[in-house]
């Protein structure tokens, strides 16, 4: 299977929106998801970006872009304003991760969270054989890396579960973007490379 | 400099002869606006931009005139062929606001009541009013919707107000540098400049005219405080620190700093060629600007009145201390609680509030990638 623009998570996250729907992208980068959603799934978008070459690459590709630091939280997002808030990659460079998964469901009915598995065989693998993982999920280096927190599938759904934050989907993919199925959430911690979920808040 | 200059340009004054009635209850019985173009206007009239201009601003945006090869129009690094404001693309308009002082109608014009010059009786002119004389100026041009309204500052306010009063005859609005109003500390450095000019003797009252005099000193002194404001602390730390003119103390009141000798230079250059009046005009109309209020204040509420195909580009400087990123904020904060299509960007560049009119690849590469996506 060939997927979009090389990023399978962009085709999980595709199936999850409706047409006319609002979304938020947080550290949208290029743009390239979101563009991607307009296209084929025409909603309505939005990006949130940091980086000033991300911004002009975002505006470049006509996407709405927001410059703003994710680590002060939404506060320029009005609630309940948007179906779906994307973040993509993004929840292991994000220090206050308590916070910005209560922004997100504050400013939209659902969450969209994807995130490199640390527990994923190869990266296991790796730290055993005395190297941090490096990776086509985790592709930098440990000086280098923007990433701040390290954790796993199964750390994840305990801080959801913790944070009473309801799991509607997950799809866990490899390092060649196929979907893993396996009988339990400890098999999927172990062999999948790339996490994405759909949460929600109860009501 | 990616682009060229538009080269060189001619001003055009259009005679308005249906009065226009203005926020303050005045009127202007008939006026004139001096105004610039630059490019082509297609046979659809679908690629005109309107630049608004701030506070000592006027029509003469871009390019120079046959005979006044060093008078640059005053956003000339972003008009022109290959530049953000593309005229091999666009047709780009610039005006002078009713109430200046570079040909359009203003206070130094004579009042066809009295013959002589209006003085302190012209009417106060309120954003809102630019907004309405700009307006018919696009119907002259034949302009049903301009393909984008911009301005940086009090021009920024006026393509707000664009779309907010002509929602649907704005396709993009870039609004740089601006506020949805001003604060109390803003409003603060208008009046001190204000008072200057109202306190210096040679105001009389506003008819200045008429005693062959101007309150030149007033006019300096206000120029020099809001140029303060427009600069940040640390490029005033980089461009003139402590440097002493003659390199020691001559303890007496003489200019000593260069950041002295620099301001004096502003104050006076502005002085002698800016009409006072104007000054004051301009200086209110950034005061009374809250188009919040005509909806008890709620900016969301407001921002509901903007059409829901206009796509906003609001961008501010993180050196900007006069019109604040937070400021900008606010606009963006309230359109995103409509559902409008709006881009910000934060800008890092190191001249404080002026900054809306340097060159820089990130802030001219916005402009010209949000201009781009405009659909021919």
């Amino acid at each position: 299977m060939t997927h979009t623009l090389g990023r399978p998570d962009f085709d999980v996250i595709a199936a999850w929106v409706e047409p006319g729907h609002r979304v938020l992208d947080l550290g949208c980068g290029d743009g390239a998801l979101l563009k991607h959603l307009i296209d084929t799934r025409n909603v309505h978008g939005w990006g949130v970006d940091i980086e000033d070459a991300n911004v002009l690459a975002a505006m470049r590709n006509g996407i709405n872009v927001i410059q703003s630091n994710l680590e002060n939280g939404l506060k320029d997002f009005a609630d309940d304003a948007f179906d779906h808030v994307v973040l993509s990659r993004t929840l292991q460079t994000v220090r206050h991760t308590e916070g910005i998964l209560r922004e997100m469901l504050r400013v939209g009915r659902e969450a969209v969270v994807s995130f490199p598995n640390f527990a994923y065989w190869r990266n296991l693998r790796s730290v055993l054989d005395g190297r941090m993982p490096v990776s086509e999920d985790l592709p930098y280096q440990w000086y280098d890396s923007p990433n701040v927190r390290f954790f796993t599938l199964l750390d994840f759904e305990a801080l959801c579960e913790q944070m009473g934050l309801i799991i509607v989907e997950r799809r866990v993919l490899d390092e060649a973007g196929e979907i893993v199925q396996a009988e339990t959430a400890r098999d999927l911690n172990f062999l999948g490379s790339l996490a994405v979920y759909r949460l929600t808040r109860p009501h | 400099m990616p682009g060229q200059s538009v080269g060189v340009v001619e001003a055009q004054r259009i005679h308005f002869s249906e009065p226009l009635h203005l926020r303050s209850g005045g009127v202007l019985p008939s006026y004139d606006l001096a105004v610039e173009t630059y490019g082509t206007l297609n046979a659809d009239k679908s690629n005109a931009i309107l630049v608004c201009h701030a506070l000592s601003g006027h029509h003469h945006v871009a390019g120079h005139y046959a005979d006044q090869p060093h008078n640059i129009g005053w956003w000339d690094n972003i008009i022109g062929p290959g530049r953000p404001l593309d005229t091999d693309r666009f047709f780009v308009v610039g005006l002078n606001n009713p109430g200046g002082c570079h040909g359009s109608t203003g206070p130094s014009s004579v009042n066809p009541a009295t013959g002589k010059p209006w003085g302190a009786d012209f009417p106060i002119v309120a954003v809102s009013d630019w907004v309405n004389a700009q307006a018919r100026l696009a119907d002259v041009f034949g302009i049903d919707r301009w393909a984008a309204v911009m301005g940086g500052s009090l021009g920024g306010m006026q393509a707000l107000r664009w779309t907010i009063s002509y929602p649907e005859r704005v396709r993009n609005a870039l609004i740089i540098a601006s506020a949805p109003k001003l604060t109390a500390q803003n409003i603060a450095f208008n009046d001190v400049a204000r008072q200057a000019i109202l306190t210096d003797p040679d105001f009389h009252g506003g008819h200045f005219y008429e005693h062959g005099t101007r309150p030149v000193r007033g006019l300096r002194l206000a120029r020099m405080l809001g140029h303060i404001t427009y600069l940040s602390d640390d490029q005033m730390g980089e461009k003139f620190g402590r440097e002493l003119r003659n390199g020691s103390f001559s303890f007496d009141y003489d200019v000593e700093f260069e950041v002295e000798s620099y301001l004096r230079y502003q104050g006076d250059k502005f002085a002698g060629y800016f009409d006072a009046n104007t000054y004051l005009l301009m200086t209110k109309a950034l005061d009374y600007f809250d188009p919040a209020r005509l909806d008890d204040g709620d900016l969301v509420r407001t921002m509901a009145r903007t059409h829901r195909d206009t796509n906003f580009f609001v961008a501010s400087f993180t050196t900007d201390w006069r019109f604040s990123p937070a400021r900008s904020r606010e606009i963006v904060a309230a359109l995103l609680a409509n559902g409008r299509k709006v881009s910000y960007a934060e800008i890092d560049l190191n001249f404080g509030h002026d900054s809306f009119l340097m060159e820089d690849p990130q802030y001219h590469g916005l402009v010209a990638a949000f201009l781009g996506n405009i659909k021919s």
